[in-house]
């Protein structure tokens, strides 16, 4: 077994003071950068040989499905279950996910993630859970289509990634609009596409987005944000200009339906 | 009225979703933002005998495997009430916008799973848990936004509060930034807080399912049932930090496990199981790829795998439908599956033990329901693939449903007890933090976890022994003496993961009592638990439901006869097909009659 040096940007809490810390950590085969977190737990001892309290992270499901894990390795934001230490440049700097609110080491808050899919009306309204048949029918291109968008995590690598996402903007983020596909292209979601499309159609919503295109470089789901974003780029214009011809500010009945 | 619901996966978030559309509020409490929840893992999908393949499927025929499944163990009614609703569940589900892979005409498309001979799980690629629990995610944002339903995101359940008349009346939970515990006041407190995966440590689970929840449920008097019947799921992948899944669906999409005999390929399964083939129930194929590496020795280069093999299939359709699985391969084992067959072996997966629970999914403790993983009532001794997305989905919805009638029918209602009830309970809970935060020994808390996991993983397995079980137990006493002198390491009173890893510890040395407890009771073989030493079934003594009574000395077990009404218990076969056990057993009544009328 090989040792591998570790460096980890560390904050005690929101408040603190930022520092770094090296470890050296033995490497099993097949490890991963959480299994280096792990062993640190083990063996909570710094690369000076110094006692040191266990570095706090994220993590759940280990496999790239649950986005628990994003951090910035080595520079890029990334899911750390799916990190292999052989295919990493050392020494390997672990960072924590620098547009979130700090909780410890690299752990962060993404709530604002989660707040914005509230904006956008991400979900599709149904009468209730009572049975009612079956769903409609979706065609299979819809599907796949669908398939890719519906498999983010919300991880947040994404906003990460994104110059736009910033202090000084409201911007939603890339993942976000593609949020507004996905419940578009289902035929339910489709009953009330205009609201969704106003919803990012001002502050914080797809003007924001300068076309830098990082975040799809970084979508640990490979999720093609760039075209569809550009995609509702369209729309939102169409969707502009036919407010304006027709002076209706919304479809009706939206904000009464249930679920 | 006043609803908790603990756990955001998929029994959780249905849980919440239907007391939000009677108008009721819910604090839903997770360990993690219930998007996050362990529920994602999930695959190869759901079951529900919807039957648009020709086939003559009926929600009674998934009725009837399940039961065969499982060996019997599971009380009938509950599992019937579970497949009759289960086409309707999958249409609802596809109504939330579930992606569920299409047939060329629009329609839900099925794919074969293990312990059936038709095709009966609908599907969303091979990230159905996923797309499931997205959907309700959804749903449960949207109840947000209508104030019906407070997130408690990040926090950890500790306990409930029991009320001198033995009624719970609402729970403790702790903020895991802050460090804040405080009580909430539940008229209903419902857990589905999941399974246990990490008493066994490398597993397919998540690394939050440590079952703390249902453990410290277990330690305030509720009954833990069949413990012992824990699902090793066959087809697993190697890793350092955890064991990752391989979907059954893959073998449902047509993948072949082999291994080399005499230098040439050998299809174990599809020799032992002409009927079945690949596709037996988890227990059964778990058992038939340990027979091959440890009894004949035929693993591959002598090892602990043999092959999972998808290369005759077209690449492009198995890509597909199994894009999410083959991913997980490429990325952790390196190697493109659609060209070189996979390596795989059998791994801890599943609880089909867990709370004991009534037919309104109540445990012992009136107030206090379970649901999902965390309880016991769907599997009996071995659970189907993709029973559990339904039976979660269902116990969400029955438990919605039952909990509200319950609260209805309380003459006292929990802003009625006494403040001095939830403050005891506060005290107690504080205290016990404040100990940890003191633990200043020279133990590792993750070395202890690690030792047990061995013990567990090696011991508690497929094949038991009386006298492995009996070290595991001994070495679960060492642990929980060396735990006290665990070291916290950090003091820190700001989101001190190490602290509460250390409570839940505690709870997963209790569990792994029981679980080992449970198997050292049940003297025979039956779906999950098989001992070499008892190896056949044993109606006649153990048709029953083991229930484990936590007390301060070790569990206390007791027996209670399953219902078998509806169905009677035949022999488990997946060599020939139901019809022909049926027959044979039937010529073979007739001819014992013939015996005895002469």
């Amino acid at each position: 077994m090989s040792d591998v040096i570790l460096k980890i940007r560390r904050q005690d809490g929101p408040n603190s003071s930022p520092y770094w810390e090296e470890f050296k950590v033995p490497v099993a085969p097949k490890a991963n950068v959480i299994s280096l977190l792990l062993e640190i737990q083990r063996s909570p001892v710094n690369a000076q040989g110094k006692p040191t309290t266990p570095v706090i992270w994220d993590c759940n499901c280990l496999e790239e499905v649950c986005g628990a894990c994003s951090m910035v390795i080595n520079g890029v934001a990334r899911q750390a279950c799916a990190a292999m230490v052989d295919s990493l440049s050392k020494p390997i700097v672990l960072q924590p996910l620098s547009k979130f609110p700090l909780v410890r080491d690299l752990m962060v808050d993404r709530t604002k993630m989660f707040e914005n899919l509230k904006k956008i009306k991400a979900w599709i309204p149904i009468d209730g859970t009572y049975y009612m048949g079956s769903g409609p029918k979706v065609a299979p291109g819809v599907q796949d289509e669908r398939y890719a968008i519906s498999c983010c995590m919300t991880c947040g690598c994404c906003m990460e990634a994104c110059p736009y996402v910033n202090s000084k903007t409201n911007y939603m983020g890339p993942t976000c609009m593609a949020q507004v596909k996905l419940f578009n292209a289902h035929p339910t979601g489709a009953m009330y596409k205009d609201e969704r499309l106003d919803a990012i159609a001002g502050d914080g919503g797809i003007v924001d987005c300068g076309n830098a295109q990082n975040c799809e470089r970084v979508c640990p789901k490979e999720i093609p944000l760039v075209s569809i974003i550009a995609e509702l780029n369209r729309e939102t214009a169409f969707r502009g200009f036919n407010r304006w011809l027709k002076g209706k500010p919304k479809s009706p009945g939206y904000e009464s339906a249930p679920g | 009225m006043k609803f908790i619901v603990v756990g955001g996966g998929l029994a959780g978030l249905m849980a919440t979703i239907k007391i939000a559309e009677k108008g009721e509020i819910v604090d839903l409490i997770s360990f993690v933002p219930v998007k996050r929840s362990h529920s994602v893992c999930a695959q190869g999908g759901i079951n529900g005998a919807v039957n648009t393949k020709g086939e003559g499927d009926s929600p009674w025929n998934h009725f009837d495997d399940t039961l065969l499944g499982g060996d019997y163990l599971a009380n009938q009614p509950p599992v019937l009430g579970m497949c009759e609703a289960a086409p309707g569940v999958i249409y609802l589900m596809d109504r939330m916008g579930v992606p569920f892979t299409r047939t060329p005409e629009g329609n839900l498309d099925f794919r074969r799973f293990g312990g059936t001979l038709v095709h009966r799980t609908a599907f969303s690629g091979s990230t159905t848990g996923q797309q499931l629990l997205y959907a309700l995610d959804e749903q449960v944002r949207y109840w947000e936004t209508q104030g019906k339903v407070n997130k408690f995101e990040d926090w950890d359940y500790l306990s409930a509060v029991i009320d001198d008349n033995g009624v719970c009346r609402g729970c403790l939970a702790q903020d895991m930034k802050t460090m804040e515990i405080r009580s909430f006041q539940g008229d209903a407190v419902i857990l589905c807080t999941g399974g246990l995966g990490a008493v066994y440590g490398k597993t397919t689970n998540s690394i939050i399912n440590t079952g703390s929840p249902a453990s410290s449920a277990y330690q305030q008097g509720v009954y833990y049932a069949n413990p012992e019947m824990i699902q090793i799921h066959p087809t697993c992948i190697g890793g350092d930090d955890k064991l990752r899944l391989i979907s059954e669906g893959v073998r449902g999409d047509g993948g072949r496990l082999w291994t080399y005999k005499d230098g040439k390929p050998w299809f174990f399964m599809e020799e032992w199981y002409p009927a079945y083939g690949n596709l037996v129930s988890r227990d059964v194929a778990s058992r038939g790829i340990f027979k091959v590496c440890r009894e004949l020795g035929l693993g591959l280069d002598g090892q602990d795998s043999v092959y999972l093999d998808v290369t005759h299939l077209d690449p492009e359709w198995i890509e597909k439908r199994q894009h999410g699985v083959l991913e997980i391969y490429r990325k952790f084992a390196g190697e493109e599956p659609t060209k070189v067959p996979m390596k795989v072996f059998p791994a801890m997966h599943y609880s089909m033990g867990g709370m004991w629970v009534d037919y309104n999914q109540m445990t012992n403790i009136p107030g206090l329901f379970a649901a999902g993983e965390c309880e016991y009532q769907y599997h009996g001794a071995n659970r189907l693939g993709a029973n559990s997305l339904m039976s979660c989905l269902y116990a969400g919805m029955v438990v919605g449903d039952k909990s509200i009638e319950y609260c209805k029918a309380l003459k006292k209602t929990a802003s009625d007890v006494s403040n001095k009830v939830f403050e005891a309970e506060a005290a107690r809970q504080k205290a016990g933090m404040e100990k940890i935060y003191k633990f200043t020994g020279s133990e590792n808390p993750y070395v202890l976890k690690d030792e047990m996991n061995n013990y567990m993983t090696n011991y508690v397995g497929v094949v038991r022994t009386t006298k492995q079980l009996k070290d595991t137990d001994n070495k679960l006493l060492e642990l929980m003496e060396r735990y006290k002198k665990v070291g916290v390491y950090d003091t820190g009173g700001w989101s001190n993961r190490t602290a509460i890893f250390i409570r839940h510890l505690w709870n997963m040395f209790e569990l792994a009592r029981g679980i080992v407890g449970g198997a050292l009771t049940r003297k025979e073989s039956r779906g999950a638990h098989y001992m070499p030493e008892y190896p056949n079934r044993d109606d006649e003594n153990w048709l029953k439901t083991i229930k484990a009574k936590w007390t301060p000395d070790g569990p206390q077990f007791s027996l209670e006869d399953v219902d078998i009404s509806l169905i009677k218990p035949r022999v488990r076969r997946y060599d020939v097909s139901k019809d022909q056990v049926v027959k044979e057993e039937a010529e073979k009544e007739a001819a014992s009659g013939k015996e005895e009328a002469k």
